[in-house]
């Protein structure tokens, strides 16, 4: 057993030092990646703008927007938090499913549901540069 | 109806009064005849959404149909119902049809003011039908009242922007989207105000009901009319003024040089206030003692709709509101601006008050 996890080590390494001289090293990126990272999440962001505004997430033709323009009193900063109604603490997901099912009429979205994360990072965005207040209401 | 306003008699009765040394009494007895005091009620945004055929959002629908049932049993009988504009959600025929019908369960005259929800498909073709003129006046017990279109916007928004009708409602329907535009009451229309009230007397109390404030608090979500300073200057000359207005689903009140300005509530749903929003850029009226949090759980939370008592020539504002505290924002005389009845005072406000 100590042998085989000795060759495991040694096949690790040798793999890092021969892939390593190819390969960028773990801890530099460059101003493209930093570019290319803000635009695939700008990316996703936007498709959360066109869903918040969109009558089809439900099934009464209901949007996102009607009721919180600019994804405005959803607090993403205070997630996850006691939400009295629900009886628990929840993700802003888990609410933002609540709505999905009551004033949308529609079915939830699984928490990873491409959907549901640019959901979260649309409304998220819109609130940047307000601090953390997690737990507060 | 009298021409004579309070002030002239009050100033005649003076006089009298200083003369003769009758009561006071006898001196207010005498004026009640030339304006009475007296009740309306407003309702506004029902924001009526078809989703097809003869299937409506039904949680819009109850909003509008508890507040046409409550209005109903008002005690004392109000003089007339407004409605503040925003019938429709995308000012379909089917959805104007709908709401009319709601609103026609009312048991008194209705004046209805017209909303960008129910312009942006037909320019008010279909409306008019139902309602009338998009813009008028009239006189009630001494108080002179104007309705104005104030949605309007650049001709070139409205006729060559959108390839068509319906696409331009849903750009304009859409409160946060960058390709709406500014709303206005216009030109043409501030010229028909202007000749309107030349015919009324300076002490006259009157009150503008309008769609948008005629006021700029926050221009991303149209709380916001981009020639308020025109409109407002037409106001400036009588001496007491209060502005009416629908579109901001939420409780706002101003004061600004002889003008009160009073939101009122939808029926369909609350609106977050602009300060929610970190990126808005807001002329925010600090007077506001905003209204509590809505609790998404209970439907109809943060809705509701306006009994008004005219008094003294002021509106007080009673909300009523569903699912809430009813809260009353009236004319204080000694500070001249309106004020909530029960929290004004910081001291007094509670948690849900308290908007982030």
């Amino acid at each position: 057993m100590r042998y085989k996890i000795a060759g495991i080590v040694i096949v690790a390494v040798a793999l890092v030092v021969i892939v390593g001289r190819v390969a960028i090293r773990a801890d530099e990126f460059t101003d493209e990646d930093l570019k290319r990272w803000e635009a695939e999440y700008m990316s996703v962001v936007e498709t959360g703008r066109q869903l918040w505004g969109s009558g089809d997430l439900g099934t009464n033709g209901v949007a996102c927007g009607q009721c919180h323009p600019n994804a405005a009193d959803t607090h993403p900063e205070t997630y996850p938090k006691f939400q009295q109604q629900l009886g628990r603490v929840v993700t802003l997901g888990e609410m933002f499913n609540w709505c999905l099912m009551n004033p949308l009429e529609g079915e939830p979205l699984a928490l990873d549901d491409p959907r549901m994360v640019a959901l979260l990072a649309y409304a998220t965005y819109e609130r940047r540069g307000v601090p953390l207040a997690p737990g507060s209401h | 109806m009298s021409s004579q306003t309070r002030r002239d008699f009050l100033k005649t009765a003076g006089a009298i009064a200083a003369a003769s040394c009758l009561p006071i009494t006898t001196v207010e007895l005498a004026f009640a005849d030339t304006r009475k005091n007296f009740t309306f009620a407003h309702i506004s945004d029902a924001h009526i959404q078809q989703i097809k055929g003869t299937e409506f959002v039904r949680n819009w629908d109850r909003g509008l149909i508890r507040a046409v049932a409550e209005a109903n049993l008002l005690e004392p009988k109000p003089d007339f119902v407004v409605f503040g504009g925003d019938l429709a959600q995308l000012g379909k025929k089917s959805e104007l049809d709908h709401g009319a019908e709601m609103l026609s369960k009312l048991n008194y005259k209705t004046h209805c003011v017209l909303g960008e929800h129910d312009y942006y498909l037909d320019l008010g073709e279909y409306w008019s039908k139902l309602f009338g003129d998009h813009y008028y006046s009239w006189d009630h017990k001494g108080v002179h009242f104007v309705v104005l279109n104030s949605i309007l916007t650049y001709d070139d928004w409205t006729y060559e922007r959108w390839p068509s009708a319906e696409q331009r409602m849903l750009e304009m329907a859409g409160l946060d989207n960058p390709n709406g535009s500014p709303f206005m009451v216009g030109s043409k229309q501030r010229e028909w105000l202007a000749k309107d009230l030349k015919k009324v007397k300076k002490d006259t109390p009157v009150i503008v009901f309008s769609h948008s404030p005629i006021q700029k608090i926050y221009k991303g979500w149209n709380f916001w009319t981009e020639d308020a300073e025109e409109v407002q200057a037409l106001l400036k000359p009588f001496d007491d003024v209060t502005v009416i207005y629908g579109h901001v689903h939420q409780i706002q009140y101003n004061q600004i040089g002889n003008i009160s300005f009073n939101a009122v509530m939808a029926t369909a749903w609350p609106w977050p206030y602009p300060e929610s929003y970190a990126h808005a850029d807001v002329n925010w009226p600090k007077m506001t003692v905003p209204m509590n949090r809505a609790n998404p759980f209970f439907e109809r939370d943060a809705t509701g709709w306006q009994r008004i008592d005219l008094a003294g020539g002021r509106a007080d504002l009673r909300y009523n509101l569903f699912d809430n505290t009813n809260r009353t924002v009236a004319y204080n005389h000694d500070t001249g601006r309106p004020e909530d009845k029960a929290f004004q005072k910081k001291a007094d406000r509670v948690p849900p008050q308290t908007r982030y």
